[in-house]
């Protein structure tokens, strides 16, 4: 059990030390991938993007039987 | 068929999708192959202790770092779309599709982020021999990521290895194996990634060259173009053995796409290969406007039959042969397939309609037709034909894929060119006084990411209207949702991209004109 606990600070400590000594290039690519992922999964994925089916559909019986009406049926589209 | 469905909204989809792949392509390339050379520049260092060579490693780590960093997660855009404007595709393509999705999403994300962490924060951390195991292997997990993403991608243009199950509507995965390592997927992951490896040697060149040109840091240049050079002559090479492989599969597995990269609308016997071409804007065929005269060509006799058949004399088909057929090279007319398409609609709509009304009984004796091998082989084949109504939709652009292909093709051999002379100046020591190759190496950066997108569109506008290879036409992939949705978010992704190739291209830059911190400054 303390082995693993060293194992974890010592990987933390990795981590924090590298984070904090990062250089000004490292902080700004830094920036940009967070605001990146903000855009992505917070406004894009929410407002923009939903997953037709699962949002649509409640189990994938019904996604199936929608789909497969779509297929044989393409003047439904 | 086709009356009902809403092509605006189809070429929407597309225009979409195409925009966020070929983004997403700017900075792929570049993170395989400079990974790689990273990794040898580094193994350099730890074989002979030189410190240069760990200045040198450090500086291109550090354009790796931002190309990597800007570039992450924006495939994951494509997953979106997916799901949103191509559900009827999504959920088509079962797992085939998710599985090597899954496994690259899971193995990118642990690999890559625990070996990218030791590359940049381990220098001080770890001993020298597992910092370069780490770099090694980012370069090399990269490249596998890589790899399940085209062999999701091979699978679209060569469905393989699965099987269509009416019940549930997907294609269901009978042969890990045979998805894996079908002809097009090996040849697509080879020819893909060591493009990506002759992109990231020019990018070093190139950007040597500046430092040259400048003044600046020539020891530094002259050791990474010395790399990049030899390591890009055989990439350049080894990208034309395996894009000649990658063809062949093509003549065989998606002739009409094989067809539109050399403009060839009437096959033949001994068919020559264009060196070099320009269309018209006039059309052969009045019904087609895709199919344009050639205002002059260089053809060279006989190769086209050599490299997609490996015999000289070979029958090449032509659009004209694919759409209208040709029964003395037993070819199937278009005409044909559609009908048999329609059976495999219209059999699969009786499937349904029994399991609707639930005559199990009736269900269960269609569904033993729909599988049966000689109904799978004669006309679910041709599933996705039977949504045509006008042969000429099968063809796709010719003109753009002609040109792109034959864009990609000519700068290929130009890259190879390219890599000689580079290694000849370095090793004569002669690549200072050679200003023009200099100015030269610096406008051959963007041909080689010119090479790249144009690689994609031979690959993706020539196939079309398939989304799925002879089973789903894009106009029966897309979820029905309003055009003017997917209008909105092409235009927002439009801008978003823009705006973060401004960010990495102004940090990358700024890095570029600080340079690597090398001992002797200009010397």
């Amino acid at each position: 059990m303390r082995k693993v606990s060293e194992v974890f600070f010592q990987v933390w400590d990795f981590y924090y030390n590298g984070f904090r000594n990062m250089s000004s290039w490292g902080k700004q690519v830094w920036i940009v991938i967070l605001i990146k992922l903000f855009i992505l999964f917070f406004i894009l994925r929410f407002f923009f993007f939903p997953d037709f089916l699962k949002t649509n559909f409640k189990t994938d019986q019904e996604r199936g039987n929608y789909v497969l009406e779509k297929l044989v049926e393409p003047k439904n589209q | 068929m086709l009356d009902a469905i809403d092509f605006t909204l189809v070429n929407w989809s597309r225009a979409q999708f195409a925009l966020t792949a070929m983004y997403h392509w700017i900075f792929v390339p570049l993170t395989l192959g400079l990974g790689i050379l990273i990794a040898i520049m580094e193994t350099l260092y730890v074989k002979t202790g030189n410190e240069d060579w760990k200045k040198v490693t450090k500086f291109w780590m550090v354009l790796f770092g931002i190309n990597f960093a800007i570039g992450v997660a924006t495939g994951i855009i494509l997953e979106f779309e997916f799901g949103t404007n191509w559900s009827n595709y999504s959920w088509f393509v079962g797992d085939i599709f998710g599985a090597p999705l899954a496994i690259e999403g899971i193995f990118a994300f642990f690999m890559e982020s625990t070996f990218i962490a030791i590359m940049f924060f381990g220098w001080k951390k770890v001993s020298k021999k597992t910092h370069l195991a780490a770099t090694w292997l980012t370069a090399i997990g990269a490249n596998l990521s890589a790899l399940w993403i085209l062999v999701a991608n091979a699978w679209m243009q060569y469905p393989v290895g699965m099987q269509f199950n009416p019940d549930t509507a997907r294609n269901e995965m009978v042969s890990f194996w045979d998805v894996l390592f079908s002809k097009v997927a090996v040849f697509k992951f080879l020819h893909t990634t060591s493009s990506g490896f002759v992109l990231a040697a020019i990018f070093i060149i190139g950007i040597s060259a500046w430092f040259i040109l400048k003044g600046r840091h020539l020891a530094f240049a002259r050791k990474s173009i010395a790399v990049a050079a030899i390591f890009g002559f055989v990439a350049s090479i080894y990208v034309a053995f395996t894009g000649d492989s990658s063809a062949r599969g093509v003549a065989h597995e998606q002739p009409m796409k094989f067809a539109s990269f050399e403009g060839l609308y009437n096959g033949s016997e001994g068919a020559g290969l264009i060196a070099l071409g320009f269309m018209s804007t006039t059309n052969t065929d009045p019904s087609n406007e895709n199919l344009m005269d050639m205002n002059m060509k260089i053809e060279i006799p006989n190769i086209l039959s050599y490299l997609a058949y490996l015999n000289w004399n070979a029958f090449v088909p032509g659009v004209n042969d694919l759409v209208y057929g040709n029964a003395k090279y037993g070819i199937m007319s278009s005409e044909e397939k559609m009908k048999r398409g329609r059976v495999a609609i219209a059999k699969l709509r009786e499937f349904k309609d029994a399991k609707k009304s639930g005559n199990t009984e009736l269900a269960s004796q269609l569904k033993t037709e729909f599988m049966s091998p000689d109904f799978q082989k004669n006309y679910f084949k041709y599933f996705g034909y039977g949504y045509i109504s006008d042969p000429n939709f099968l063809i796709p652009n010719v003109p753009l894929t002609f040109y792109s292909f034959h864009t990609m093709v000519i700068l290929g051999f130009y890259f190879i060119l390219f890599f000689f002379l580079a290694f000849l100046f370095v090793i004569r020591g002669k690549l200072v006084k050679k200003k023009g190759f200099l100015r030269l190496a610096i406008w051959t950066i963007p041909l080689a990411y010119i090479a790249q997108q144009a690689g994609w569109i031979v690959a993706e506008v020539g196939r079309q209207p398939w989304v799925i290879q002879d089973l789903m036409p894009t106009m029966a992939a897309v979820t029905k949702i309003s055009s003017s949705t997917v209008q909105v978010t092409f235009w927002m992704f439009f801008v978003i991209f823009t705006l973060l190739l401004i960010a990495e291209l102004k940090i990358m830059f700024r890095q570029i004109k600080i340079g690597p911190k090398m001992d002797g400054g200009n010397k």
